[in-house]
């Protein structure tokens, strides 16, 4: 009998904590949508949570280039930073986490594709980025020509894997879960290179563990545009628009690409950036 | 729904299966010998077999799969430099069987020994009786019995391999489901829905002919007592 009652008592407490879990989010969803209607008081951002240089989860505070973006556009739209909130938005998640509210705007490393903006909007775009190779500082790779042969490491599912393939058949592409990975199996001496956009390589190599071994090395050959991933419908798009221009314009761009990516070796390809956001929807 | 076909022109979704069966197949090869290699020390009259058979078990069965498998690429292949082909990607194929035979085998160790545990204690006596030392025995008496009452654990762990082959991934097999899936939904994020179902029913169509084999097989091939 006393069993009973004990597991009788644990079933209410679970149900007790999934319900409230439940009203919980409900809340925030209603937070989120007052908030848009009144101006803005808070917001929920989608950012990475494991890219250094771009959206980093450093123990609780966050940083990288987009997390900086992130900050001087709430600002912008009237939201200090104590009230945003940030919510980790894997790349397989981030239509999800739009579509069924879960976050009010995305900055991570989300390029602007057709297909995307068929389930959701995009402001900006507020960097180009261009896939390209992170080496041992040694190596003699100078592009994607030099890696016949080579042995490349990409992460899975990636649309820099997938151009690698498609492109380059010759160049044997080892897929792991994430940059980190392949970052260490080439610091281990059986990859030869890592692929993806220029600017997540620079932030890998500024990581202070790596700093010296590997370098970017400077010749893209893709282009992609990082937008502000927005709810389909939002009307939040001019005002993030002009809130990167302003942005670019007072400087504090440039200053942000350059301290998220101290010690890496790294210039951004001045041809396409800044950019000029593209009119909204 | 054409948008939904036109996937199956741009992705080779059977292939990326075929990875699957392959992965699950060989593994299952390598489990199977080694589980019964380690079924056959945990029931030996030997201490030292019976203390590594047990620590075997208790290590792998508690050791989360993905973390062996990123231990095969990150370990073995990155950091030892241990090449199981002079190509990159079967290498990486045959890491990554290893580590789901090594991962599964301590299963199917177990699975053996609840069949061994079907065979009444008067076989192991008779065997003994008519002078037969314990590998003979093992092998003539023990086993046979024991395998026919280990089928329907034995085709529970075939099932849980077969699914668990998609966290070869996590071993740099990207070619295989779960990796198509992650490009799919990279690429085609307007149908994330419709790709996890393909997938999810890919996997039940796999692992339904399993079980009802199994079952059919462990009534058919029971002992009678």
């Amino acid at each position: 009998m006393q069993k009973t009652r004990y597991a009788a008592a644990a079933v209410a407490a679970v149900a007790a904590l999934t319900l409230s879990a439940c009203g919980g989010g409900g809340e925030s969803a209603d937070s989120g949508s007052s908030g848009e209607a009144g101006g803005g008081e808070s917001l929920r951002i989608g950012i990475k949570f494991d890219q250094p240089g771009l959206g980093y989860d450093e123990g609780g505070s966050y940083s990288g280039f987009d997390v900086d973006v992130a900050k001087y556009v709430a600002n912008e739209l009237g939201v200090t930073e104590e009230n945003i909130e940030f919510v980790e938005a894997p790349s397989a998640n981030r239509e999800n986490l739009l579509s069924n509210n879960q976050v009010d705007m995305i900055f991570a490393t989300y390029s602007i594709t057709d297909t995307r903006k068929q389930t959701v909007d995009f402001a900006g775009p507020y960097f180009v980025a261009g896939q390209d190779l992170l080496v041992p500082t040694d190596s003699d790779i100078t592009g994607p020509e030099d890696l016949e042969g080579k042995n490349l490491c990409s992460v899975t599912g990636s649309t820099s894997a997938q151009k690698i393939k498609d492109q380059y058949p010759g160049v044997q592409l080892v897929e792991q879960p994430g940059y980190a990975e392949c970052v260490t199996a080439m610091g281990g001496g059986q990859i030869d290179a890592v692929t993806t956009d220029d600017i997540i390589l620079a932030g890998l190599a500024a990581q202070e563990a790596n700093a010296g071994k590997f370098k970017v090395v400077g010749n893209t050959f893709s282009e992609e545009n990082y937008g502000v991933g927005l709810p389909k419908g939002s009307d939040r798009c001019e005002d993030i628009n002009a809130a990167i221009t302003k942005m670019i314009e007072d400087g504090a761009w440039e200053e942000a690409i350059t301290s998220n990516t101290e010690g890496a070796d790294y210039t951004f390809n001045a041809e396409l950036n800044p950019p000029t956001p593209a009119p909204c929807a | 729904m054409e948008n939904y076909l036109s996937l199956f022109e741009t992705y080779d979704v059977p292939a990326a299966f075929w990875v699957n069966i392959q992965l699950s197949f060989w593994a299952a090869l390598w489990a199977l010998a080694l589980g019964t290699v380690l079924a056959l020390f945990r029931i030996s009259p030997i201490p030292s077999l019976q203390w590594f058979g047990a620590a075997y078990v208790n290590i792998f069965r508690n050791t989360p799969l993905t973390i062996i498998l990123a231990f095969g690429f990150l370990g073995l292949f990155s950091v030892m430099q241990i090449s199981l082909a002079s190509e990159l990607n079967v290498s990486l194929f045959r890491i990554a069987i290893v580590g789901l035979a090594l991962y599964h085998a301590a299963f199917v160790c177990e699975a053996i020994r609840s069949g061994v545990n079907t065979v009444p204690l008067g076989q192991a006596e008779a065997a003994r009786a008519i002078g037969l030392s314990f590998l003979p025995a093992a092998r003539l008496i023990i086993l046979p019995q024991a395998f026919r009452g280990a089928i329907a654990p034995l085709g529970n762990v075939l099932i849980a391999l077969i699914k668990n082959s998609t966290v070869a991934a996590a071993g740099s097999v990207a070619a295989e489901a779960s990796g198509l899936m992650k490009t799919m939904i990279e690429f085609r994020s307007d149908l994330v829905f419709p790709i996890f179902l393909t997938f999810a029913l890919g996997f039940v169509i796999l692992v339904i002919p399993v079980g009802l084999l199994t079952t059919w097989a462990s009534r058919k091939l029971a002992v009678a007592r």
